[in-house]
C-alpha cells in the first residue's frame, strides 16, 4: 500500500484498464430523507484503472451516486460493491481511508497548513514521519506544486494551487479508488484545461480508477474512458467518449447540443 | 478627590471583596463553560435537541436575578452558604451564552470542510478535535467572553442575599445614600468586566486559526 508499490503495479499493469469492476453499483435506488427519489435502479460499474465519468444535469443523482460509493450516504436499495465486496460490510473509516476524495469546493481544512492538510491520512493511519515526509514531496511533485508551498495556508493559495493540494491531499495514502465531484468546476477555462490534462496524464500514469463527476461535457470528453449520462436519478447510457457524440438517443444529443458548438469542436480525449 | 482618598483608606476592604467577587465570577464561569461547551457539542451533532435546549437556557435568562437567588435560598445544601448559591445562580446566566456560542460555532463551520474530513475517513472525535472544535474555537470563546461580563455585572447581586463581593458596597451605599460607597464598588466590577472582557479577547485572537 505504499507509494513505492503504487508507482511498480503501474508499470506492469497494462494502460488499458482492466476488466475486474473496481466499483459496481447494483440496483441502487437512493431516496432522499425528504421522500423524493434521486436515485433509481442504477446498475453500472467502473473497471479498475479507468475514468468513469459520471455527467448530468444538476439534480440528475451524479453527486449522490458518488457518495454512496464511500457511504457518506446509504443506498435505500440494492448494494454498492467496492473491489467485489459490498461496502454495506466492514468498517466504513477503513473504506474511506482506502479511497481518495475530492470535492469541488475543496474541502481544505483552513487552519491546516498545506503539509498538514496532504499528510492528514497517512498521519491518522499513524505511518512514520520519516515516510510521511518522503510521501509529501512525492506528492508535490505529482500534483506540481513548488515546495516552497509546504507551510502556506489554503487561504494564501490561488484557486489552481487548491485544487492541486485537493488532489494530492486524496492520493495521499495512495488509495486504489479516486471519486471527483466536480473538482475543476470553479476554476477559470485556461486553469482548468491546465489541470485537466495534468490530471489526464497522472490517472494514466497511476492507472487509478477514477469516479469523475461533471456536468461539463468538455470536461467528460476529455478526461473519460467511459461516460455515464444520468438523468433524473435514472442511467441513460454508458458510451466511449468517441461513440457519445454519434449517439442517436435523443437525451444524449439533447445533451451535446444543448453544448451548442458541433462535436467536431468539443475536444475529444487524446486529441487534443 | 474624595473618591479616591476613600478606596485608600478602604483598600484591604476593596480589594478583599475584589477577591470574593472574582471566586464568584471564577467558579461559575468554570462551570458553565465544563457544563455548556459539552452540551453545545452535543445539540450540535443532534439539532432536534438543540431547540429544547436553547429555550430552556434562554428562559433560565429571563428570570430576574434577585429572584433566582431568592428562589434558590431555601434548597437544602446550596442555602447553607451564600456562595454555593451565588455560584449556581451564576453558572445558570452564564450558560446560554456559552451553550449557544458552541452550538453555532460547530454549525457554522463550512459544511465542505466537514464533509471532506468525514469522505476521507476521519473518525466522530477526529472530526471534531481536529477540525470542527478549533474552527469554531473563536465563536466559542467569544461566547465565554459574553458569560464572563455578564457574571461580573450579576455577581454584585449577589450581595444582597449574603455572598459577598463587590455588590456589598453598593448595597451599603444604597442603605446609606452614600454615592461614594456605590461608586466604590461599582467602579472596580466595571474594571473587572473590562479587564476580563480584554484578556479573553486577547485569547480569541491568539488562538485564532490561519
Amino acid at each position: 500500500m505504499t507509494g513505492e508499490l503504487g508507482y511498480a503495479g503501474a508499470h506492469h499493469m497494462p494502460p488499458t484498464a482492466s476488466e475486474r469492476p473496481a466499483i459496481e453499483f447494483v440496483d441502487v435506488s437512493y431516496v432522499a430523507p425528504g421522500g423524493q427519489p434521486v436515485l433509481s435502479g442504477l446498475n453500472l460499474s467502473a473497471r479498475g484503472g479507468e475514468m468513469l465519468i459520471l455527467l448530468g444535469r444538476s439534480g440528475s443523482g451524479k453527486t449522490t451516486a458518488l457518495k454512496l460509493v464511500n457511504r457518506l450516504l446509504l443506498p435505500s436499495a440494492g448494494e454498492v460493491r467496492v473491489n467485489g465486496v459490498p461496502n454495506s460490510q466492514g468498517d466504513v473509516i477503513r473504506l474511506r481511508r482506502s479511497i481518495g476524495y475530492v470535492i469541488q469546493d475543496v474541502g481544505l481544512f483552513p487552519h491546516f497548513t498545506v503539509e498538514r492538510n496532504i499528510a492528514l491520512v497517512p498521519t491518522i493511519e499513524g505511518w512514520s514521519p520519516e515516510r510521511i515526509r518522503l510521501r509529501f514531496s512525492e506528492l508535490l511533485q505529482m500534483v506540481g506544486l513548488d515546495a516552497a508551498m509546504a507551510s502556506r495556508y489554503p487561504h494564501q493559495l490561488s484557486g489552481g494551487q487548491r485544487q492541486r493540494v485537493g488532489v494530492a491531499r486524496a492520493l495521499a495514502a495512495d488509495p486504489g479508488i479516486l471519486l471527483m465531484d466536480e473538482p475543476f468546476g470553479a476554476l477559470d477555462p485556461l486553469t482548468r484545461a491546465e489541470l485537466q490534462q495534468e490530471f489526464l496524464a497522472l490517472q494514466q500514469r497511476l492507472c487509478k480508477t477514477v469516479v469523475f463527476v461533471t456536468h461539463d461535457l468538455r470536461e467528460a470528453l476529455r478526461l473519460g474512458s467511459r461516460i455515464a449520462l444520468l438523468e433524473a436519478g435514472r442511467l441513460v447510457t454508458v458510451l466511449a467518449p468517441k461513440d457519445f457524440l454519434r449517439s442517436n438517443d435523443p437525451l444524449v444529443s439533447a445533451y451535446v447540443k444543448a453544448f451548442g458548438d458541433g462535436p467536431e469542436q468539443i475536444g475529444n480525449r487524446g486529441t487534443e | 478627590m474624595n473618591f479616591f482618598h476613600f478606596i485608600w483608606q478602604n483598600h484591604a476592604q476593596v480589594l478583599e471583596l475584589t477577591l470574593e467577587h472574582l471566586w464568584l465570577v471564577g467558579w461559575s464561569t468554570l462551570f458553565a463553560i465544563v457544563i455548556g461547551i459539552p452540551l453545545g457539542i452535543l445539540i450540535a451533532r443532534h439539532p432536534g435537541s438543540s431547540k429544547p435546549v436553547l429555550t430552556v437556557a434562554n428562559i433560565i435568562q429571563t428570570i430576574p436575578s434577585l429572584a433566582l437567588f431568592g428562589f434558590l435560598l431555601p434548597v437544602p445544601w446550596l442555602g447553607d452558604r451564600a456562595d454555593r448559591l451565588a455560584i449556581l445562580a451564576l453558572t445558570l446566566y452564564a450558560l446560554l451564552p456559552v451553550i449557544r456560542n458552541t452550538y453555532t460555532g460547530i454549525r457554522g463551520v463550512d459544511p465542505a470542510v466537514v464533509e471532506a474530513g468525514r469522505g476521507m475517513g476521519l473518525t466522530d472525535s477526529q472530526l471534531l478535535f481536529q477540525v470542527q472544535l478549533p474552527l469554531a474555537l473563536s465563536v466559542i470563546l467569544s461566547g465565554v467572553r459574553v458569560a464572563i461580563v455578564i457574571s461580573v455585572g450579576l455577581a454584585t447581586i449577589a450581595a444582597a442575599i449574603g455572598a459577598g463581593g463587590l455588590g456589598e458596597f453598593i448595597f451599603r451605599g444604597l442603605a446609606m445614600v452614600n454615592n461614594q460607597l456605590i461608586l466604590a464598588g461599582a467602579i472596580p466590577a466595571a474594571i473587572l468586566a473590562l479587564l476580563a472582557d480584554f484578556s479573553v479577547g486577547w485569547l480569541e485572537r491568539r488562538l485564532q486559526p490561519r
